[in-house]
C-alpha cells in the first residue's frame, strides 16, 4: 500500500476535528489540561505520539514543517517525524527555524524568536505537573479546578532542603495567566522564560495520556520560585564551542575515549546558521583567532 | 455559698435487672463561706455519693445544686467545666493525672487554667510541695511513680493550688503522718479564713472536731440504710 | 456565647444501613469532645460527616467562621469547605500515613499547608516547620529526613505538627492513639493536652479507648447503632452512667 492510500497527514478528518476542538479549548483555556481520545499511531509511545496528532491537526498542505528532538534535526526521532509527514501528508520540510511554518519539538524551544506565523508543538510525556506528588487523577483535577497549588512549592521546597538549590533543571513548572500551573514538558528551564509572550502559538500533546493544553500566543508564563530562591534561567557556563554563541543552550558531547568534552549550542540550526554567518567558536579548528 | 434543695438520686442498673437503687433521698443543706461541715455517717451511707453529686460528677435525678449562683443539676457541661475550673476544688482520694506529667506542673494546672502567670503558679506550687514535705528533688518527675503517701500530698497541693471559693474534701488527711496531717489542717484552716466554704469528709475525729463547724448526718438521707 | 461547631440533626445512610442518625450538639470554644462507641456505631462517619470528608443525607454543622460568622459547611461551596480544612480546621488521622506525605521530608510535610496558604520565603516555612517538630518533641535535625524513617509515634506527633502549623481552631481526631504503644500513647496525649490547652483548641476525638478520652475530653458522646445514645460531662458519663449501653461499656473495660 502506498502512503497515498493514506488521509492527509495519516490521520482521518473526524479525528482531526476532534483534536482542533480540544485545541481550540485549550487554547481558549491557556494551562488548562483538555482531554482527547488519543489514536494509535505508527510509532511507540513515548515517541511523541502526542506531538505527531497535534501536527496532523494542524497541517495544511501549504505548511512548511521542522522537527527537532533535543534541539536537534538529525536525529533519529526527528528525522523519522519529520520523513512520516513527508510521505503522509507531501509538505515542504526544513531545517530552518524561520523558514517552518509548523515546528515540532521534543524538549526545546528553538533559539531564534519565533513569530505570530508560526505554531509550536510539543511532545509530552506526562503532563500532570502534580503527579509525582499526588497520584490520585481525580484529585489532582479537583485541585486544579480549586487552585490549590501548594502541594507544586512542596516540590520546589525538596528541592532545596535537598540540593540547596531548586535542582529541578527540566520540566520546570510554571503557572499560566495566573490560573493554571503547567507542565511545560522537559524543555530545559533555560528555555521557560521564551514560553512567556511567545509570538507563536504552543501547543502540547501528550499521547499516552491523552491531554492537550496550549498557550496562545502572548500568554503570561511565570516559573513557580520562592522569594528568596527565585527562578533562574540556568546553562552551562560556557560558550558554544563550534560557533561561539554565549546565549544558546549548549550540550555537553564526549568527543573521545580520553574523556575529552565539547560544549555547542543544542539547537543545531541556530549554531549551523552562526556558523554560516562566520561566527567561530574555540573548539573549531582555528579557533584561535576567533577566540 | 453552696446550697442544696431537695436532692434525690438513684442508680438504675440497666444490666441487672433494670434495679434501681435509691442512694439520697430529699436533701437540703446550705454551707456559707468560711464554713465547713463535715459528712458524716457509717461507711455506705453515701457520704462519697453525695460529695460526688455536689461536685457533678454524679447525675442528680431530683433537686438544685447551687454553688455560686449556678445550678448544677441544671447546667450544661462547659458551664460544670467553667464552674470546677474557677469556684469549686476537688481533693479526691485519689491522684489521677497524664502520665510523664512533672509533679510541679500537675500542681501548677489549676493556677495556669485560670490565667496564672508560669512565674507565679510555680512559685505557689514549689511553696505547696515544701509545705507538704515532698522532696525537691522529685518536683520534675511524673508523681505516677511515687508512693501512696506522697501520691496523696501531691494531690493535696494540686487541690490548694488554686484558692477556690468552694471546696469539697474526700479523707484529706487519711494515711498521712502527723506531721503532714498538720500542714493539711492548716491548710483547710486557710481556706476558711479566706472565705472559702467547706464540705470535707474526716474519719480522723480530731481532725474533724478541729476544722469543721458542724457536722451532717447523710444516714438520715439514705432510704437504703432506713429500710 | 456562639458556640464554635454546631451540629443539628446529621443524619447519614449507606443504602439501607445508617452510618449516624440525627445527631445534635454544641462545641464551644476551648472544648474538647470525645466521642466513644463500639466499631460501627457511626462515630467515625459522624466525624467524616463533620470534617467534610463525607456529604451527610440532612442537617447541619455550623461553623463559627473568622470572617463570616456561623455558616453552615455542609451547603458552603467545596473551595470554601476545602479552604477551611487546610487553615481553621485540621484532621489527625488514626493511621498516619493516612495523614502524611510519606514520600516527603518531614519539612516538607509540616510546611504544605503553610504554602498552600501562600507562604513563599523557604526560609520562613524551614524555620516554622522546624519549630513546630520541636514543639511535637521532634529533633530539628530531622527535618529532611522522610516519614518512613520514623518511629509510628513520631510520625503521628509528625502528623499533628502538619495540622497545627497554620494555627487551627478546631481538630478532628480519628482515635489518635490507635496502633501505638502504650507508653507512647502516655506520651502522645500529654503532648496533645498540652497544645490544647496553650493553643486554646477546640477538639473532637473519637476513639474507643475510654482512658483516652477521661485524660482528654471536657464532655462525651457515647453512640450506639448510629445515634448518640448519652451525651454530657466526661467523668459524669464515665462514673455514672444512666444509659443501658453506656453502663455496659464503662463496666466492661478491664481495670489495671
Amino acid at each position: 500500500m502506498s502512503e497515498s492510500a493514506y488521509n492527509f497527514a495519516y490521520l482521518d478528518e473526524q479525528t482531526k476535528r476532534m483534536i482542533r476542538r480540544a485545541i481550540l479549548k485549550g487554547l481558549a483555556i491557556p494551562g488548562y489540561q483538555v482531554p482527547f481520545a488519543s489514536r494509535e499511531m505508527p510509532m511507540p509511545y513515548g515517541w511523541g505520539t502526542g506531538g505527531v496528532q497535534v501536527s496532523a491537526a494542524v497541517l495544511t498542505p501549504e505548511d512548511t514543517f521542522k522537527v527537532i528532538d533535543q534541539g536537534a534535526d538529525d536525529t533519529t526521532n526527528a528525522v523519522s517525524i519529520r520523513t512520516f509527514f513527508e510521505r503522509t501528508a507531501d509538505v515542504e520540510t526544513t531545517t530552518e527555524t524561520s523558514a517552518a511554518s509548523v515546528i515540532q519539538t521534543r524538549h526545546r524551544i528553538p533559539e531564534e524568536p519565533l513569530t505570530e506565523d508560526q505554531i509550536l508543538v510539543y511532545q509530552v510525556p506526562i503532563p500532570e505537573p502534580l503527579r509525582f506528588l499526588e497520584p490520585r487523577e481525580s484529585e489532582t483535577r479537583k485541585m486544579h479546578s480549586l487552585e490549590e497549588y501548594g502541594l507544586m512549592h512542596v516540590k520546589l521546597y525538596e528541592d532545596i532542603s535537598r540540593h540547596g538549590h531548586i535542582a529541578t533543571s527540566y520540566a520546570y513548572p510554571v503557572k499560566v495567566e495566573g490560573r493554571y500551573v503547567m507542565d511545560p514538558s522537559p524543555i530545559p528551564k533555560f528555555d521557560n522564560p521564551k514560553l512567556g509572550q511567545m509570538a507563536a502559538v504552543q501547543l502540547f500533546g501528550a499521547g499516552r495520556e491523552q491531554r492537550i493544553y496550549a498557550l496562545p500566543p502572548y500568554t503570561d508564563v511565570v516559573s513557580l520560585d520562592f522569594d528568596d530562591h527565585p527562578f533562574e534561567a540556568s546553562k552551562a557556563d560556557q560558550v558554544c564551542g563550534l560557533c561561539g554563541a554565549e546565549d544558546s543552550y549548549l550540550d555537553e558531547v564526549i568527543i573521545d575515549d580520553q574523556g575529552g568534552r565539547l560544549f555547542c549550542c543544542s539547537d543545531t540550526d541556530y549554531c549551523t546558521s552562526r556558523r554560516a554567518a562566520g561566527h567561530q567558536g574555540p573548539a573549531f579548528p582555528g579557533s584561535e583567532v576567533a577566540a | 455559698m453552696i446550697e442544696l434543695k431537695d436532692v434525690s438520686k438513684t442508680f438504675t442498673l440497666h444490666n441487672q435487672g433494670s434495679a434501681v437503687i435509691e442512694v439520697i433521698n430529699d436533701v437540703s443543706l446550705s454551707v456559707a463561706k468560711g464554713e465547713c461541715v463535715a459528712l458524716t455517717g457509717a461507711s455506705g451511707a453515701g457520704k462519697s455519693t453525695l460529695m460526688r453529686m455536689i461536685y457533678g460528677n454524679y447525675l442528680t435525678q431530683a433537686g438544685e445544686i447551687r454553688i455560686g449562683g449556678v445550678d448544677l443539676v441544671q447546667a450544661e457541661p462547659r458551664e460544670v467545666i467553667a464552674l470546677r475550673r474557677e469556684v469549686l476544688g476537688y481533693v479526691s482520694q485519689f491522684l489521677r493525672v497524664v502520665p510523664r506529667v512533672p509533679t510541679m506542673e500537675v500542681v501548677a494546672e489549676p493556677m495556669r487554667a485560670v490565667g496564672v502567670s508560669v512565674k507565679d503558679a510555680e512559685a505557689r506550687a514549689k511553696k505547696l510541695l515544701s509545705q507538704l514535705n515532698i522532696p525537691e528533688r522529685l518536683w520534675s518527675l511524673s508523681p505516677t511513680t511515687f508512693s501512696g503517701g506522697e501520691q496523696q500530698r501531691v494531690n493535696i497541693a494540686r487541690g490548694f493550688a488554686h484558692e477556690y471559693p468552694a471546696m469539697l474534701l474526700d479523707e484529706p488527711t487519711a494515711s498521712l503522718d502527723a506531721a503532714n496531717r498538720e500542714v493539711v489542717l492548716s491548710l483547710i484552716e486557710e481556706a476558711k479564713a479566706r472565705g472559702a466554704a467547706i464540705i470535707g469528709i474526716f474519719h480522723d475525729e480530731a481532725a474533724r472536731d478541729r476544722v469543721c463547724d458542724r457536722e451532717i448526718d447523710v444516714s438520715a438521707f439514705t432510704p437504703k440504710m432506713a429500710a | 456565647m456562639t458556640p464554635l461547631l454546631s451540629v443539628q440533626g446529621v443524619t447519614k445512610h449507606y443504602g439501607r444501613h445508617i452510618g449516624c442518625a440525627d445527631v445534635s450538639f454544641d462545641l464551644y470554644p476551648g472544648e474538647v469532645m470525645g466521642i466513644v462507641g463500639e466499631s460501627g456505631s457511626g462515630k467515625s462517619t459522624l466525624l467524616n460527616c463533620m470534617a467534610g470528608h463525607l456529604a451527610p443525607d440532612s442537617g447541619q454543622v455550623v461553623f463559627d467562621t473568622r470572617t463570616d460568622g456561623p455558616r453552615d459547611t455542609v451547603t458552603m461551596s467545596e473551595p470554601e469547605r476545602r479552604m477551611l480544612g487546610r487553615t481553621d480546621w485540621a484532621f489527625v488521622h488514626q493511621h498516619a500515613r493516612d495523614g502524611l506525605r510519606m514520600g516527603v521530608s518531614a519539612g516538607g510535610n509540616v510546611g504544605e499547608r503553610l504554602m498552600a496558604v501562600g507562604e513563599r520565603h523557604y526560609g520562613d516555612i524551614r524555620d516554622k516547620a522546624t519549630d513546630w517538630l520541636q514543639r511535637v518533641e521532634i529533633d530539628a535535625e530531622r527535618v529532611d529526613d522522610r516519614p518512613t524513617t520514623f518511629s509510628g509515634g513520631m510520625q503521628q506527633r509528625l502528623q499533628i505538627a502538619r495540622n497545627l502549623v497554620t494555627g487551627p481552631r478546631l481538630v478532628f481526631m480519628d482515635e489518635p492513639t490507635g496502633g501505638l504503644d502504650v507508653s507512647v500513647q502516655a506520651r502522645l496525649l500529654d503532648l496533645l493536652r498540652g497544645l490544647v490547652r496553650d493553643l486554646g483548641l477546640s477538639a473532637i476525638i473519637v476513639t474507643h479507648d475510654l482512658a483516652v478520652v477521661r485524660l482528654l475530653a471536657d464532655r462525651l458522646m457515647v453512640m450506639k447503632s448510629g445515634r448518640v445514645v448519652e451525651a454530657g460531662l466526661t467523668d459524669q458519663v464515665l462514673d455514672d452512667p444512666q444509659h443501658a449501653y453506656s453502663q455496659l461499656l464503662v463496666s466492661s473495660v478491664l481495670q489495671v
